[in-house]
């Protein structure tokens, strides 16, 4: 019944020559082009959340002065140049609602799950090529839907990007109406195109694998966008329900969240962080994963321990669904909950430290090459540490009591989102950029923007740690309106001028990647004599990757293997013996 | 290692040994089915966790719901499924004016589906029961007044017609897909070999039928 | 850089920032080792003329010790987290003797109600004070705190004590203040446009100052009525 499958369609591939412009780059199903189409999408999500930043950092470091050149934007969010506390909410809630959902998330899913797993795992294209392309253009609409929302009456949803209720679900609390519903109905729409893209990449994994490509010869890379998409599939559609419940509140007059009728707020701070926090491992797996391929290439090693990593990954993945409730244990919830929740918490540091202790393994005895997206793979391992051990501190209940809702949360998302997530993001897209345009990036200007952005992202977001050992609260418009937090106040200063400094610099990431796609120099075939299947084909490869599909013969990782002359053995190559 | 495999040289292997042994668009529709379970176990799992919390907003089952037309619904829905199980079979023996015999009865009985929902809903408001609980001044307020029903049913109607009305899209998102599929079969692209978007649209179709038996137990049942 | 927490004035912030410094001292462990192989390895270990990587797969003794042992430690950091929060939030860590007071958070103000001289609300001596909230020293107090519309978070650093008031719930959170003079009060989570100016003072009394204050307030309130 079930051996019926016929042919597999790949849109047509053949006659991909003869498809009009229009075919082949704005409504392609080449799962190259979409992957890139996310790239540039999720690029300006990153400039937008990080523009926004900019401005609760001038409030922040300057409050209620005239921001310099503030005067361009409306009168209903900043008068004169100075911000208004309702467009400081706004601009809280719409930082971490881009970056998350509009930047980090698509930058790793997205881009990386759409271009490498196929080339990765020896597939002419995804399962399903046409559901990837809609995956794509249902994003966009989402997008824009979000962007319009600063400027509805009423300004944009302001209750932070958690949303917490009842202040986002009745409007009379928040002066916000159309902006929050914006913001329920662009994250429900997101999620149709996220699950649509989590369906194709399962399928895709599970079934298309290249002859020869067993599960445990997959790259860690492969593996940990696997995982992220069991999570994706799992945990988007509990946000869509709760952002449904909550449009529903505010538009048809339901009460879900609203306790005057009965409702119950703690019931979608639950329901939100079972979404949140394997979302939290959507954003930070795949990242552990191309730094796994990144750092195993940097050293020419095999990677310490694979299987290890690969079950530290599952157990991540696993746990993320255990832990929601440590972002409550402040929240009046039954305290002895709080006790389970702690001790699954800090359950998440074993693997955690595996993974982390596993690369430095990697690097022991390498022979370190420290190429551009090596130094990112090294800052995603060290900033990771660091926001990884700064969660041990709130995932203790005790210690969480003071710091919770202070800066200290604040330096620990950011150490993981942008320590983390964001440099393994860097060095992935200098690590594919050959194989998606052909050429490469600066070498120089890959250096520069490293070292100024290591820097400064250090300078920004270090003292944050500072700030909220000293009791400064997370999203406070003015903190010199308190006397005890204005000894922090040069602090925050120092923070700001930081912060535009390493928004200032990564102009030099843009400027390398556009002048590289015109005038780079022509990538070589394997530019960084890597292992993987992607580097077989031409870059970028044509429509169908391959002529043939490719067989493969080794793990994914065999550098400096004795079998070959060479530093690395390609997984495709029948060099006398298979490697086990 | 489940793959050592120590021979010097190693034929390539059969791709149904990695695989999951079902066609991509099968074990796609069962992926994705993963996704809708976790929508509706957020959807049902709010609902139980209002209700349980504050049972008083609550009516007993059947004081305002219509439960008699609603069972004869659910009835009509399982014979939905029985119709597309037909569809299933006719075609796996080659039969193909009975897929579309079986193909236009799943599709037509779904319709009616959803048509008696929207009927369902027009009376509770016109009775004065709507998402946000009584209307004022309805029919149901004032035997609330009386006190024959609860004082307020906010949550009632909160979740009853988010759960309903979700459920009632996902029959109607069925329906077109099974329409297209009809099409198709109308058109003859379908066979004894390859019959895949039958098997598929039929998986969604079983779904969307267990969803409801569960929400017609905990909605209008308990 | 300063890791130090401000000075804590109540009889469990001791307790509380034991559990942080030792959790300081077990993650600076771990982040200087961390790091220091890091930074050794890319120096040690660099790519060399002559010189190949070790061709290896993993070291399972390696493994599990690096598994062990932050189980270990992160069980243990649980354990000992557990017991000092059971002193704090456990079912019974409530003293009986506790002084009530009310707590209603609103946009953007805390109201505070006292029992009066008598010690029962509902009585006619009972009285409101807005975003000042004055307590006896040396005298477990716990405040009944609930919300009036959105979620707002009681936040008094000094005291490490901070509790979301949520709307719809009340919840008791207890302290004993060791040291008499004024602290800050704060609303740590976001609760609308205002939600910055919604601060507070504490202010910590001795005992018998405390019972003549709430004499004093509670028929100058009455007179005014």
């Amino acid at each position: 019944m079930t051996s019926v499958a016929a042919p597999i369609e790949h849109g047509g591939h053949a006659d991909a020559h003869a498809q009009s412009f229009v075919r082949r780059y704005i409504f392609s199903t080449d799962h190259k082009i979409i992957g890139i189409q996310f790239l540039l999408l999720s690029l300006v999500g990153l400039l937008v959340g990080g523009s926004l930043a900019m401005l609760i950092r001038w409030q922040l470091g300057f409050p209620t002065q005239a921001m310099p050149g503030g005067g361009i934007l409306p009168e209903t969010m900043a008068p004169g140049g100075v911000l208004l506390p309702e467009f400081y909410n706004a601009l809280v809630t719409m930082h971490g609602t881009f970056m998350v959902f509009f930047a980090i998330m698509p930058l790793l899913v997205g881009v990386f799950g759409n271009f490498l797993i196929p080339l990765k795992i020896g597939a002419a294209d995804m399962a399903f090529p046409r559901l990837n392309m809609a995956s794509f253009w249902i994003a966009v609409p989402a997008f824009a839907l979000m962007v319009v929302g600063f400027f509805v009456e009423g300004g944009h949803a302001g209750a932070g990007w958690t949303s917490y209720a009842p202040l986002s679900a009745n409007p009379e609390w928040s002066g916000v109406s159309l902006g929050q519903q914006i913001w329920c109905v662009s994250l429900v729409v997101l999620g149709l195109s996220s699950i649509l893209g989590a369906t194709n990449y399962i399928t895709t994994i599970i079934n298309m694998r290249a002859p020869g490509m067993f599960w445990f010869r997959l790259p860690l890379s492969i593996w940990s966008l696997f995982i992220t998409a069991v999570l994706t599939l799992l945990a988007i559609p509990i946000l869509s329900g709760a952002a449904i419940m909550l449009l529903f509140d505010q538009t048809i007059g339901t009460t879900f969240f609203l306790p005057p009728d009965g409702g119950q707020p703690l019931l979608w701070q639950h329901i939100f962080w079972f979404f949140g926090h394997p979302e939290v491992y959507i954003l930070i797996l795949p990242a552990m994963g191309v730094v796994s391929d990144i750092i195993a290439n940097g050293s020419r090693k095999p990677i310490f321990g694979y299987h290890s990593m690969v079950y530290a990954i599952i157990a991540i993945g696993f746990l993320g669904w255990i832990v929601w409730g440590h972002h409550m244990f402040q929240s009046g919830m039954n305290p002895t909950l709080g006790m389970s929740f702690m001790i699954s918490t800090l359950l998440i540091a074993v693997p955690s430290a595996i993974k982390t202790f596993n690369w430095l393994g990697t690097m022991w005895e390498g022979s370190i090459r420290l190429h551009v997206p090596m130094l990112h793979a090294c800052a995603f391992v060290s900033m990771f540490v660091i926001g990884g051990l700064s969660g041990v501190f709130m995932a203790s209940t005790t210690v969480d009591i003071y710091i919770h809702d202070t800066y200290f949360i604040v330096a620990h998302i950011h150490y993981v989102l942008f320590g983390g997530s964001l440099f393994a993001i860097f060095g992935a897209v200098t690590f594919w950029y050959p194989k998606m345009f052909g050429r490469m990036m600066s070498r120089f200007w890959g250096y520069v923007h490293f070292g100024l952005t290591f820097l400064f992202y250090n300078l920004t977001f270090f003292p944050m740690h500072q700030l909220g050992l000293g009791g400064h609260m997370r999203r406070i418009y003015d903190p010199t309106e308190y006397e005890f937090l204005q000894p922090l106040q040069g602090t925050n200063e120092f923070i700001t001028i930081s912060a535009f400094l390493l928004f200032a610099v990564q102009l030099i990431f843009a400027l390398n990647f556009i002048v590289s796609w015109f005038t780079g120099e022509k990538a070589p075939e394997n530019p960084w004599q890597d292992t993987g299947l992607e580097w077989t084909t031409p870059s970028p490869p044509p429509h169908g990757n391959w002529p043939e599909t490719p067989t493969v013969h080794h793990p994914p990782y065999e550098f400096s293997s004795p079998l070959v002359e060479e530093d690395y053995l390609m997984q495709d190559r029948a060099a006398g013996k298979e490697t086990p | 290692m489940s793959h050592a495999a120590t021979s010097a040289v190693m034929l390539p292997p059969a791709r149904a040994e990695s695989g999951a042994g079902v066609y991509n668009e099968k074990l796609g529709m069962w992926i994705f089915l993963g996704s809708e379970v976790m929508f509706f176990t957020a959807l049902i799992g709010s609902y139980l966790i209002l209700r349980v919390a504050r049972p008083e907003f609550w009516a007993e089952p059947g004081e305002i719901l219509n439960v008699p037309i609603t069972a004869a619904n659910t009835f009509l829905l399982i014979c939905s499924s029985v119709t597309m199980v037909k569809a299933y079979a006719s075609i796996q023996d080659g039969d193909q004016a009975k897929l579309k015999l079986y193909l236009l009865a799943t599709a037509l009985i779904g319709a009616t589906f959803v048509g008696v929902q929207i009927y369902e809903y027009s009376e509770l408001i016109h009775h004065g029961f709507l998402p946000s609980g009584y209307a004022e001044g309805g029919e149901l307020a004032e035997r609330a007044q009386a006190g024959t029903l609860p004082a307020a049913v906010g949550l009632y109607g909160s979740t009853f017609f988010t759960m309903t009305g979700f459920h009632g899209f996902h029959v109607t998102v069925g329906v077109v897909c099974l329409l297209y599929v009809t099409w198709r079969a109308f058109r003859g692209r379908y066979s004894a070999q390859d019959h895949r978007g039958v098997e598929v649209i039929g998986l969604y179709w079983h779904f969307v039928d267990l969803v409801w038996i569960i929400l017609f137990t905990i909605v209008y049942l308990i | 850089m300063d890791w130090t927490l401000p000075p804590g004035v109540s009889t469990f912030a001791a307790d509380i920032d034991r559990m942080y410094y030792l959790i300081l001292w077990i993650t600076g462990a771990a982040f200087v080792i961390v790091e220091a192989t890091l930074v050794w390895f890319l120096i040690r270990y660099r790519s060399r003329p002559g010189r190949k990587a070790r061709y290896y797969h993993g070291n399972l003794r390696a493994e599990v010790i690096w598994t062990a042992v932050p189980a270990v430690v992160v069980v243990m950091i649980g354990i000992m987290s557990g017991g000092v929060w059971n002193e704090i939030r456990g079912r019974d860590s409530i003293p009986p003797n506790a002084v009530p007071i009310e707590v209603r958070a609103k946009q953007f103000e805390w109201n505070a109600t006292y029992p009066g001289p008598d010690g029962a609300f509902g009585t006619t001596d009972d009285f409101t004070a807005r975003n000042r909230l004055t307590v006896p020293v040396d005298t477990p107090v716990v405040v009944r705190l609930t919300s009036e519309d959105v979620i707002h978070s009681l936040f008094i650093p000094a005291f490490r004590v901070k509790q979301d008031a949520v709307p719809g719930m009340t919840v008791n959170v207890w302290f004993q203040v060791t040291e008499t003079g004024e602290y800050a009060l704060a609303c740590a989570e976001l609760c609308g446009n205002g939600h910055t100016t919604m601060g507070g003072t504490v202010e910590v009394v001795a005992q018998d100052a405390y019972a003549r204050w709430l004499e004093v307030e509670s028929s100058r309130r009455a007179a005014s009525r």
